[in-house]
């Protein structure tokens, strides 16, 4: 298992495990606000439609779905 | 300043990728596989245990994985981008075999989060996505359908619908004409006791922050089932999108290849979905024929011709088959966005007479997906002609756009993949 932070609280996750899949794991179901302000979340899981895209360690418009967590990873969601 | 020379150069680790870059690197070629994912299979083997990942592995050939082309900058060029790490490749031979991406439909309710693509729900499983005891309701056309439910059921998932918009008849003589029958009917015998609605596909979907639930249309019946899941899939769209940007011929939204299958563009060869969407067999059998054809066994390719020539009358009678019907047209209101990254509704692309006036006046297909996601809506609602593809392929950082990182950067990527 490796522990990485999803919105200041942390979590555990096995590896391999994708930063989509964290995400959906501590309980978020939104991942970002559209520019109109609508949520939205994954919609084609293979890093195409960017509608899951996170900020990671400060970087932000991170496609969650293609990457993997690791250690110490800090995810911030609505970027 | 160029980091790395490869005899051959394949984009993308799917089925047709793996066949090309076996088939090449048995022959003697120094080979390198790019994909977009850190792991090498494509959608359908990813993580699996699967007899041509294991005889990639052995084959010779280097993998690396959590990159994608973003452009090239000369013929025979690639400029490659990974998290961190940004270089040119440069090769003798290409292979293209990019796969292909779900098409989706807009409807009132579809941005809402978890309305997702049924093949992109099984990545987010297979990626760790927690399924066990949700309600999922499966939607759309094609035989991908039927396995994504079998698959999400495997995992824990409440199938509480799975709706077909083709007729019973239209697919029922599919499947059992297609060679394909024992696994449909394995398929349809592990799904018995979930409701198979033919005809049937959803018009709206409802929820607050997420989606609660999703309305289905039957004929004239129409009604609300609750769901934490609307898997959608409307089949699927050939990736393209590298092949234009190298200066190959599409035909038909598919790129154009010889028996060699080769492109129209010398030494770049295509192999698999981006081809014409056909499926897993004929990808494999296409993408043993560009790897041998790469490699200038011209005699070893000809061995495969008779079996594509099956597969490819499969490919027709499935095209055929699991074809969209025309009321699908009528899904979007005038508010539902169809350009979802930029919020674009119906209402303000409609007045527009192509896809390149929309996007200048609408800013439709312009955000980060580039229009991969819309840009086949406008094709199916209005019949557009959406063929606008440059360099960077896929949106990147600055830096790593102007920053190639050295030779030592690129062995990097090699030791650690992602």
């Amino acid at each position: 298992m490796i522990e990485i932070r999803v919105n200041g609280k942390t979590l555990k996750v096995p590896e391999g495990v994708s930063v989509a899949a964290a995400i959906a794991l501590s309980g978020h179901d939104r991942f970002r606000r559209s520019v109109a302000g609508q949520p939205r979340g994954p919609l084609c899981g293979i890093g195409v439609c960017f509608e899951c895209r996170v900020t990671v360690d400060g970087e932000p418009h991170v496609r969650s779905c293609q990457l993997l967590c690791w250690p110490g990873m800090e995810v911030c969601t609505d970027d | 300043m160029i980091e790395s020379r490869w005899d051959v150069v394949v984009v993308g680790a799917g089925p047709a990728g793996l066949a090309a870059a076996c088939m090449a690197a048995e022959a003697g070629r120094r080979v390198v596989v790019l994909d977009e994912n850190p792991q090498p299979g494509g959608q359908i083997w990813r993580g699996e245990d699967h007899h041509w990942i294991r005889r990639f592995s052995a084959s010779g050939s280097t993998f690396r994985g959590a990159c994608t082309v973003v452009d090239q900058p000369e013929p025979g060029v690639l400029h490659v981008v990974g998290r961190n790490i940004s270089y040119h490749l440069r090769f003798k031979r290409l292979v293209i075999a990019t796969g292909a991406r779900e098409r989706f439909m807009p409807f009132p309710g579809w941005t809402l989060p978890g309305v997702v693509g049924a093949g992109g729900l099984q990545a987010l499983v297979k990626s760790g996505w927690p399924l066990a005891g949700k309600r999922v309701v499966v939607a759309g056309a094609g035989p991908l359908l039927l396995q994504a439910a079998a698959f999400f059921r495997s995992r824990g998932a409440r199938l509480t619908c799975l709706a077909e918009q083709t007729p019973l008849r239209r697919g029922l003589s599919f499947a059992l004409r297609s060679g394909k029958r024992l696994q449909a009917i394995a398929l349809l015998g592990r799904l018995c006791d979930v409701p198979y609605r033919w005809s049937c596909w959803p018009v709206r979907a409802s929820g607050q922050e997420r989606v609660e639930s999703v309305t289905l249309r039957q004929g004239d019946r129409m009604w609300t089932e609750p769901c934490d899941y609307l898997a959608c899939s409307f089949g699927l769209v050939p990736n393209t999108e590298l092949a234009q940007l190298v200066g190959c011929e599409l035909v038909d939204g598919a790129v154009r290849v010889d028996e060699q299958q080769e492109t129209t563009v010398s030494g770049v060869y295509c192999a698999g979905e981006p081809t014409g969407i056909g499926g897993v067999d004929l990808a494999l059998i296409q993408g043993q024929i560009a790897g041998c054809s790469a490699a200038g066994s011209l005699q070893r390719a000809s061995a495969f011709f008779e079996q594509r020539a099956r597969w490819i009358e499969f490919r027709a009678r499935l095209q055929a088959a699991f074809a969209l019907r025309q009321e699908l047209r009528q899904l979007p209101d005038p508010e539902t966005v169809v350009c979802r990254c930029e919020d674009v509704p119906l209402k303000e692309i409609r007045p527009h007479s192509c896809w390149r006036s929309a996007k200048l006046q609408t800013r439709c297909g312009m955000g980060p997906c580039q229009g991969r996601i819309c840009g086949p809506i406008v094709e199916f609602l209005f019949g557009w002609k959406v063929d606008s593809v440059r360099p960077p392929l896929t949106p990147v950082r600055l830096e790593q756009l102007v920053n190639r990182g050295s030779a030592a950067t690129a062995d990097r990527h090699d030791s650690h993949p992602g």
